[in-house]
């Protein structure tokens, strides 16, 4: 798949969208916090708004281009749309809602089969029943069979689990996670909730107040953000300003409150930075430890424990405030509990400096 | 009831039902522009569609006569319509209208667009969203407006006969009926008319209130 948006603007009521972006991974994630414009991207592709400019190019398909007036209509897009809240038609049964979109007269027939769609997403006790009789996981699979049996070549999801609550959302993943897998379909998902992004996208795109802050594949994002408002966004969950003190053989020394960290030195002359280190790459030592290859190594007093699901979210004082994501078990080993001394052990590779 | 006031129950029954089925068409086309999108004149041709509403019928269907009649359009093509029924369908269309188009708007108004954007992306062209989206989740407002326009049609006087005279047999209704039977002193066939408009109306308005709530309620 290649989505090609090049010279898009659209003024927005708070700031301009303004995107030049070449998409070629077959799920990416359209990542961001509420209000950077992510539902307008969608809306600009799908051909449901019209923009100030745009040049959009689906593979060899050219969609919309403004230079030269042209813009292919919705309906002959071939682009799936599951938006936020849906937008099942309350009017139609399940069954109705499903054949909408799919196409009687056409030669090539349909890309995925009724029965394939309906067993992947386990829709067949749901076929016989009225739209408002469903729960909010159920209306989520039928809104997203009802894009697939349309034979879309590119599926558009908005926000796929924002409107579902914690346990609802852990039931949909895999189902998206499947609809990856099964039908092989190009996918732009827009979301807020990195675990979405980082478990169904190959690729990420960052968008802030309407702009493109950073593209990559996810994992370079997520550890390795280009500043720091992405940074902070992405879910980095130490992120404290920093000076670097001074750049020997690629390792820089970081001043950090009244610690001194070993990093990567960053590509920059800037000495203000920011410092980013993710919760999952604290180590907590109960001992003193012995002699090994982790350049960092602090000692901190534990201000906080917040469970997190199968994790725990311990709030450190380093010399600077720390949050370290350690597992419930090794929670318990260590003894854990406010104000419990504990040894943090950080690798150099794992403190990511982002100039300030 | 004799024989004549049947005659004029069925002639108003039948006319109003025809000047509410022909009002359909524009009536929707009309709403349906008014309740979406922002164009050039939009407020002129609102107040124009209004204007019958809040205007003395009777100057409605001076317009009507004068524009229609020998001197106007009339005189251009060889095709009578003053004095004819033609001419009390033309005056109960004008007349009901603005009732349809407003009911009609109000429940476009209140279809979400996005049920209608994300039809076109399955697939559905302009006219197939419009009438398998838009039309039946306003369909209880459409109908509510079609029986009060019904009703309002059923009940015209002022501009009918202007345009239309009252001539029995052929351009007298229930309202034209009841007025000439009591300026006659006919007073027993003015009240069995009033009777026949009496249910007439209150069968159409209890309809029409009976859509108006269960949208309410749905």
């Amino acid at each position: 798949m290649s989505l090609l948006l090049k010279k898009i603007s659209l003024p927005l009521a708070h700031f301009t969208l303004e995107v030049n972006l070449e998409m070629r991974q077959r799920v990416t994630a359209v990542f961001g916090p509420s209000g950077a414009g992510k539902t307008s991207l969608l809306d600009l592709i799908a051909g449901l708004r019209r923009a100030e400019s745009a040049f959009i190019q689906l593979d060899d398909r050219v969609l919309t281009d403004t230079a030269k007036n042209f813009s292919v209509a919705t309906h002959r897009r071939g682009i799936g749309y599951v938006p936020q809240d849906l937008a099942l038609f309350p009017h139609l049964s399940v069954r109705q809602n499903l054949f909408y979109g799919r196409k009687s007269g056409e030669t090539t027939g349909p890309l995925f089969s009724f029965e394939h769609v309906i067993k992947v997403l386990e829709i067949e006790p749901l076929i016989s029943r009225g739209v408002t009789e469903l729960s909010g996981g159920e209306k989520q699979r039928v809104a997203l069979a009802r894009a697939l049996l349309a034979s879309p070549r590119l599926l558009l999801l908005d926000e796929p689990l924002a409107s579902l609550d914690a346990p609802l959302k852990e039931k949909i993943i895999p189902y998206l996670a499947r609809i990856r897998e099964e039908f092989q379909i190009p996918m732009l998902c827009v979301t807020h909730d990195r675990f979405v992004a980082l478990t169904l996208a190959d690729e990420i795109v960052v968008l802030m107040g309407g702009r493109v802050m950073q593209t990559g594949p996810v994992s370079e994002v997520f550890t390795r953000p280009a500043n720091a408002a992405v940074a902070k966004f992405v879910g980095v969950e130490t992120l404290q300003p920093g000076k670097i003190m001074s750049v020997a053989d690629g390792l820089a020394t970081v001043n950090v409150g009244s610690a001194t960290l070993t990093a990567l030195a960053p590509p920059t002359d800037s000495r203000d930075v920011f410092v980013c280190i993710r919760g999952e790459e604290v180590i907590l030592q109960r001992d003193v430890a012995t002699a090994s290859s982790v350049r960092n190594r602090l000692s901190a007093r534990v201000l906080s424990l917040r469970p997190e699901g199968a994790l725990v979210r311990v709030e450190l004082d380093a010399g600077f405030p720390l949050f370290a994501l350690v597992t419930r078990p090794a929670c318990a080993e260590l003894e854990l509990h406010e104000s419990s001394s504990v040894t943090v052990l950080i690798k150099a590779p794992a403190i990511h400096l982002v100039p300030r | 009831m004799t024989t004549a006031d049947w005659q004029i129950v069925w002639f108003t029954v039948w006319v109003a039902a025809l000047s509410t089925l022909t009002i359909l068409p524009v009536g929707l086309a009309l709403a349906f522009a008014l309740a979406r999108g922002n164009w050039p004149g939009k407020s002129i041709v609102e107040t124009f569609v209004t204007l019958p509403l809040v205007m003395p019928p009777v100057a409605t269907g001076l317009i009507l006569l004068t524009v229609l009649g020998k001197h106007g359009l009339g005189g251009l093509i060889d095709f009578r319509i003053v004095f004819t029924w033609r001419a009390v369908l033309l005056a109960l269309s004008v007349m009901s209208l603005p009732l349809l188009v407003r009911s009609a708007r109000t429940a476009f108004e209140e279809v979400n667009p996005r049920l209608e954007q994300i039809a076109r992306t399955l697939g559905a062209g302009g006219w197939r969203v419009f009438f398998t989206i838009t039309v039946p989740l306003a369909a209880r407002g459409i109908v509510g407006g079609m029986l009060l326009a019904f009703a309002r049609a059923l009940g015209e006087f002022g501009a009918t006969i202007m345009v239309a005279g009252n001539i029995p047999g052929k351009t007298q209704t229930i309202s034209l009926g009841i007025f000439e039977n009591v300026t006659i002193g006919q007073n027993a066939q003015a009240y069995h008319l009033l009777g026949a408009s009496v249910v007439l109306a209150f069968i159409a308005v209890w309809t029409s209130e009976f859509f108006l709530r269960r949208k309410k309620t749905a």
